[in-house]
């Protein structure tokens, strides 16, 4: 095992359709809160690591290069890490291996999209090759409602019930997002309007679906030498990380009970020392871009059993007020910049166990769970933050 | 439209020609030809399609070409109904993984033959673990759109 590793800031961009910013004032804006909310400057990191989707999003090629001035990244050693939907918690993960190894005591982690500018479905299909899946797989929708319905009908569910519980995970994280300042879509949605949005891939509507997001989130790792130096009380101790990935073609492995999400938070709670996660985590950041997904989630990472997840969903299990609250910041659902969007999960378990979470904080969270996913539902990365070295 | 801030209106367009190699040549000849080509891993017996020079689990190559059986059972679906730029398929359409007979892994195609423009007919017509059969183009050019869908069997 490595050195220890802490988050000890978080900058975030106002998340959302930004036409009022080019894209590297954008990662400039969050670049300054971190500094701001550290009190540190572009001087005191070690090196710089930035990541973003597939750069046909933006139409701007090696954006680490375009960038280089708004991370005042000049002069340090500097990584890009990209993959595909998980690479904001990639990127964690790069900062973490970073100050893990020794090799540095202070990294800046960068993740940004601006997804507005660009036609973002049309990017997602690049990500497969063109004789073969392109034709097939649509985008993102496309995939995730076939695993969804992969998985419901596996368990025999009940259609309507999971109906109902999608459209619960609706309501409830469009109301959280209200209490989450840098959040995108804030509007009040009831289980009807859920239930009754347009068709965009069956059974996913508009409203299970998450909006296209321009923004930005920047994350100070330091050592526990710099941690100490720096003389701070509250910082997000890095407990566990995993990451697993799958193969290459959609329909090799299974996707409803999938391997790469249910290997990557074993790996993180065998470091993390966790046995029960539902008991023992305070909160989790799941990343959700669509509702139903998201009950898959919660099964792949052990918060429940297989097929369990729209039952616990129904009785506010994993509710703000429940046994285990998921995205109480609204989550990927209200606001999805995708490569920042990992990161932004991770920053925000950080911000929820060094309670700085403000309106959504979650009362006396000690234990918090971010994940990130990607892919033509090949790639799942966990990182786990603590209260306690 | 008053806008506050000026932007660029850009574009970028890119000639590619990607290399079949031998495995996917053959593949798609075999297409051209109404034969699915699948390939054998001798190691964990797993029958791969569209065929492969090597087994990604084993990480071998494979020696043993199959034909593939064009029936098969559907696995998962998913009715696609919105539009993007330089969308390839033009929605309404149904993307579909199908377990193909004697075949180990799921192949992603088009579920059609019947009317989709009614989501509410389609959820009726599509069940999981049904079984379906390749409906082929007449006209066939060594392409993937050479099965034009896959159509329930009654």
């Amino acid at each position: 095992m490595g050195k220890a590793v802490a988050i000890i800031g978080v900058g975030q961009t106002n998340h959302g359709r930004r036409m009022d910013v080019s894209y590297p004032d954008l990662v400039r804006e969050a670049v300054l809160r971190v500094y701001e909310e550290t009190g540190l400057s572009p001087n005191d990191v070690d090196g710089v690591v930035s990541g973003t989707m597939p750069s046909m999003m933006e139409g701007v090629a090696l954006t680490h290069f375009y960038f280089a001035d708004a991370m005042a990244s000049a002069g340090k050693p500097i990584l890009k890490t990209e993959t595909c939907g998980s690479t904001g918690v990639s990127l964690a993960h790069t900062a973490y291996y970073w100050i893990s190894s020794g090799m540095a005591d202070l990294v800046l982690a960068v993740g940004h999209e601006k997804m507005t500018e660009g036609d973002s479905q049309a990017t997602m299909t690049t990500v497969v090759e063109p004789w073969y899946q392109r034709y097939f797989i649509a985008g993102a929708p496309g995939v995730f409602s076939m695993q969804s319905q992969m998985w419901s009908v596996r368990y025999g569910l009940d259609e309507k019930k999971v109906r109902d519980a999608a459209a619960y995970i609706s309501v409830t994280h469009h109301d959280s997002a209200f209490d989450n300042p840098y959040a995108h879509v804030k509007i009040r949605v009831t289980a009807e309007d859920v239930k009754n949005a347009r068709v965009i891939t069956y059974p996913v509507r508009l409203l299970d679906v998450c909006p296209n997001s321009d923004g930005a989130c920047a994350v100070i790792f330091a050592s526990e030498e710099m941690v100490k130096k720096l003389g701070l009380k509250k910082v997000a101790w890095v407990k566990g990380l995993g990451y697993r990935g799958e193969e290459y073609f959609f329909g090799d492995s299974d996707k409803a009970v999938w391997q790469s999400a249910v290997q990557a938070a074993k790996q993180a709670y065998d470091m993390a020392g966790i046995k029960d996660p539902r008991k023992e985590l305070d909160v989790a950041e799941v990343y959700n871009p669509f509702t139903f997904q998201e009950m898959l989630f919660y099964e792949c990472f052990g918060f429940c059993g297989l097929g369990e997840a729209p039952d616990l969903v129904l009785q506010g299990t994993f509710g703000r007020k429940g046994e285990l609250p998921c995205d109480p910041s609204g989550g990927t659902l209200c606001t999805n910049p995708i490569g920042a969007t990992g990161l932004i999960r991770t920053a925000e378990a950080a911000l929820q166990v060094m309670e700085k979470a403000g309106d959504h904080q979650i009362p006396g969270a000690k234990l918090a769970f971010s994940h990130a996913m990607g892919g033509v539902d090949q790639f799942n990365g966990v990182m786990i933050v603590g209260s306690e070295r | 439209m008053n806008k506050e801030f000026k932007t660029i209106k850009t574009e970028i367009r890119l000639p590619y020609e990607l290399a079949y190699g031998a495995t996917w040549t053959r593949f798609f000849e075999g297409m051209s030809n109404q034969i699915l080509y699948g390939s054998k891993c001798e190691k964990c017996n797993r029958v791969l399609v569209p065929a492969r020079t090597f087994c990604p689990r084993c990480f071998i190559d494979t020696k043993e070409w199959v034909e593939v059986p064009q029936q098969g059972t559907l696995t998962a679906w998913s009715y696609v109904n919105y539009r993007y730029f330089g969308q390839p398929t033009t929605p309404p359409f149904i993307g579909a993984l199908i377990r193909l007979d004697g075949t180990d892994v799921d192949f992603v195609h088009l579920l059609g033959g019947f009317d989709l423009s009614d989501f509410e007919k389609v959820r009726k017509i599509v069940k999981n673990g049904m079984r379906v059969e390749a409906v082929w183009a007449n006209e066939r050019k060594a392409h993937i759109m050479d099965i034009r869908y896959f159509k329930p069997l009654a």
